[in-house]
């Protein structure tokens, strides 16, 4: 099994995600040949105008889903973490849509049976929301590399006056 | 001649809603009519014609109210998956009324299996409607009636059970029939002008809730995708640069600069106070955060938060219109109480640009003793209280006091209010003006002019030619008018097949961009040609039906003060207005560009020549009478 520190999931980061739904359309039309966002693996939530993002499976360690799920039609892939869906096991259920803190598993519309990311595994280009997203706030990381942009981040707000004085790079 | 058609880019039905007797029922979409008229407000205008009588009241049940989508809604083209239009009789101009939104609501739409909505009649209580695929419901809306958009579109999603359906809704002035009521959608995107919200209040129509769960397809996916992507490149370059960064308030300073800014409802064209209002200190000081609607590759809205003082709270979207509208246009210096302003814009659901107009109005009124403080409920209405400013616009609101009187726009409020009052209501066709001043931009006053849903910036863009300096602004040459056609056909095509205007500096060469995107989506080929005719035959559409409801070449006009005050401040547009002489030369020039006749009538011929022999009785009627 991939260890937790190798694990790429698709992250979007809050202070560009405009939820503009060019990732659900790319991951309908990648996955299904339609365009719908209904048949997306990665969904864009929008509270208010100010509070919006994408949202799409983090490859939980332990993931809730595949233990949720009373046909075992749900297994995390050993290669990289993602949820694999046997659809001839799956009834559709919906125990693993509840079972998923984040909303990351849906009902597809017309199979009646769920559905997951999988990190576009047949594209050697990896996931096409990630190259598609127009604002370039998707990203392919691991757990450990999102806080460490965290703390660059963190960093960069406590010396912000510095780092205008501070010679380029 | 209607037949079931499997079409690329267009969902194929149109879904017509009698409120009256509850009804409703489906027909095919006429693929004569789609290859004719596009979508959105082409295909939404021939079918109001189609649906109405002439002379129909804009509040009466027998004034249909048509949504349209377009064909790219649903698709994933960057800005042109997101619109929808709203079409009827404009309560403001009793000519065509148009106005168009984005977001969601319109792919949703798309998805749900309509290409175009068409409301008739009445409900006998109020009532919204609830589209689900091909299921229609007419549900009871008594406890939605007083509450915002926001608040309905909230409500709503709570008892429907789905937090991802779309809700376009009306607020309280929709309901009251306030002329200037818009319908918004998503919470801070209106479809603004022309007062299709009191159409729909007109209706009992609090709100249209729609889910949609069908694939939208285009002809040509793999080249259609192509395209799409060329265009988020295009999309991040410079031509949208600032719409991504200070957005349209960027243009308080450039027209301020110029002396083009329309101040205090005309008095002046500077705002000595502009860098207290400009794009740039709202960027620093109030944008929040930047979002963008459907499909969108660019991003430009920018919703402003205020933090502190006596607005504390306030939040909307700000773009350059209800900015100079509700800011300089009444004399306020104030972005807390322009961000306020535009918040109970959006909660009462006015066009935010007609309401600050009309303050202005109200503000001159006042000064010029036409409108006493008793007159005005006790308010000090003086040019620059921005107190003023919102307590008026809660009136208007509600229709309270004063505010009832305001509610018709400047037309009829001046007409109500008397003693001089109509010199100082800057309005076109009775729809009040926009943040570009027609003294001394006057290729932009020739397009305001014959603007087919009056006083409008958005339906042809002209104001660049001057403000960029392509033609002397200052000064009205003959020949000009070919250039308004030629821009106004473009921008007819971008409102049909609903793409943002935005998007319009990424169309290098526009009928070819336009063409190929047409072609791509519905596997018609169309020639950059076709494409031109498609955009004139559209204007001659809205202009056949103003001439059947009667407007003219006498409503082709400007407002009082453009053509008798002229510019009093010292600077670069001193001294201009528009002159009689002036405004008669640009109306034969551009009717003749058009190939109408001098009183601005489409001709036969003319008609002939774009395809629509259909509507020759129509105009033959007219120019006989003349």
């Amino acid at each position: 099994m991939v260890k937790i520190h190798e694990r790429k999931f698709v992250s979007a980061d809050p202070d560009k995600c405009v939820g503009c739904q060019v990732c659900e359309y790319i991951c309908a039309w990648t996955k299904e040949k339609a365009f719908n966002p209904l048949k997306s693996r990665i969904r864009v939530v929008r509270l208010n105008p100010l509070v919006n993002i994408s949202i799409t499976c983090r490859l939980c360690e332990d993931p809730p889903c595949v233990a949720a799920c009373p046909r075992d039609a749900l297994t995390q892939s050993e290669e990289n973490g993602t949820i694999i869906v046997d659809e001839d096991k799956c009834n559709g259920c919906g125990w693993c849509i509840e079972a998923c803190d984040y909303g990351a598993i849906s009902l597809h519309p017309e199979k009646k049976v769920v559905f997951v990311c999988d990190l576009c595994k047949d594209k050697p280009d990896g996931p096409q929301c990630v190259k598609w997203c127009p604002e370039e706030a998707l990203d392919l990381v691991t757990a450990d590399v999102l806080a460490q942009k965290a703390r660059i981040t963190a960093t960069k707000k406590l010396f912000q006056e510095a780092l205008k004085v501070a010679p380029p790079a | 001649m209607w037949r079931k058609v499997a079409l690329y880019g267009y969902a194929g039905k149109i879904l017509h809603v009698d409120l009256t007797t509850g009804k409703t029922y489906t027909e095919p979409l006429n693929e004569d009519y789609a290859k004719k008229y596009i979508g959105g407000i082409g295909l939404g205008m021939r079918l109001w014609l189609d649906n109405s009588k002439a002379g129909v009241d804009p509040f009466s049940p027998e004034n249909p109210l048509v949504l349209t989508t377009g064909p790219t809604s649903g698709t994933v083209w960057p800005t042109g998956g997101n619109g929808h239009a709203f079409v009827s009789k404009s309560p403001q101009s009793y000519g065509i009324g148009e106005s168009k939104s984005h977001g969601s609501f319109g792919t949703e739409l798309k998805r749900a299996g309509y290409d175009a909505v068409v409301f008739h009649g009445k409900a006998e209580k109020p009532v919204y409607v609830w589209i689900d695929d091909d299921s229609v419901q007419i549900l009871d809306a008594s406890h939605l009636w007083g509450k915002s958009p926001a608040e309905t579109e909230d409500i709503i999603k709570e008892e429907l059970g789905d937090y991802y359906i779309r809700v376009a809704a009306i607020g309280p002035a929709g309901e009251k029939l306030v002329r200037i009521a818009c319908i918004i959608n998503e919470k801070t995107r209106a479809a603004g002008r022309c007062g299709m919200g009191a159409v729909m209040g007109s209706k009992n129509l609090k709100a249209i809730a729609v889910r949609g769960t069908h694939d939208v397809t285009v002809a040509k996916p793999d080249e259609f995708l192509e395209f799409v992507k060329e265009f988020h490149e295009r999309m991040k370059g410079p031509a949208t640069k600032k719409y991504r960064t200070l957005g349209t308030p960027e243009n308080v300073l450039v027209h301020n600069a110029l002396h083009c800014m329309p101040t205090r409802n005309y008095n002046n064209a500077h705002f000595e106070a502009a860098e207290k209002v400009s794009g740039e200190y709202l960027n620093e000081r109030y944008v929040a955060k930047i979002i963008g609607c459907s499909s969108c590759a660019m991003r430009c809205e920018h919703i402003c938060v205020v933090t502190e003082g006596p607005y504390k709270g306030a939040m909307a979207r700000v773009e350059y219109e209800p900015l100079w509208a509700l800011g300089p246009y009444c004399g306020i210096d104030r972005l807390d109480a322009i961000i306020k302003g535009s918040e109970l814009c959006n909660y009462y659901g006015m066009d935010s640009i007609s309401a600050g107009v009309i303050v202005g109005f109200a503000m001159d009124c006042y000064e010029n003793g036409i409108l006493t403080q008793k007159d005005m409920d006790g308010i000090e209405a003086r040019f620059g209280n921005h107190e003023a400013l919102v307590k008026l616009l809660e009136k208007m609101g509600k229709r309270d006091g004063i505010g009832d009187i305001l509610a018709e726009g400047v037309k009829f409020a001046a007409e109500k209010i008397g003693k001089g009052a109509e010199k100082l209501a800057q309005h076109i066709k009775g729809v009040e003006v926009t943040g570009y001043d027609l003294r001394c931009l006057k290729t932009a006053a020739l397009g305001f002019a014959v603007s087919f849903r009056g006083a409008d910036h958005n339906r042809h863009g002209a104001y660049a030619f001057d403000v960029k300096g392509k033609f002397n602004r200052l000064k009205y040459e003959k020949g000009r008018a070919k250039a308004v056609k030629d821009i106004e056909d473009v921008y007819t095509i971008i409102d049909s097949l609903i793409i943002c205007k935005f998007s319009r500096g990424t169309y290098y060469k526009e009928f070819e961009d336009l063409a190929k995107l047409y072609t791509l989506v519905t596997g018609w080929e169309t020639t950059p040609e076709e494409m031109r005719l498609k955009g004139e035959r559209i204007n001659n559409l809205a202009r056949v039906i103003n001439v059947r409801e009667g407007l003219g070449r006498k409503d082709d006009h400007l407002p009082y003060k453009v053509m008798h005050m002229p510019i009093p401040d010292e600077g670069p547009s001193k001294g201009a207005y528009v002159t009689q002489e002036e405004l008669e030369m640009m109306l034969d020039d551009y009717y003749e560009a058009r190939g109408w006749t001098r009183d601005g009538i489409p001709t036969p011929e003319k008609l002939k020549a774009l395809g629509m022999d259909d509507l020759i009785p129509i105009v033959e009627a007219k120019i006989k009478k003349a």
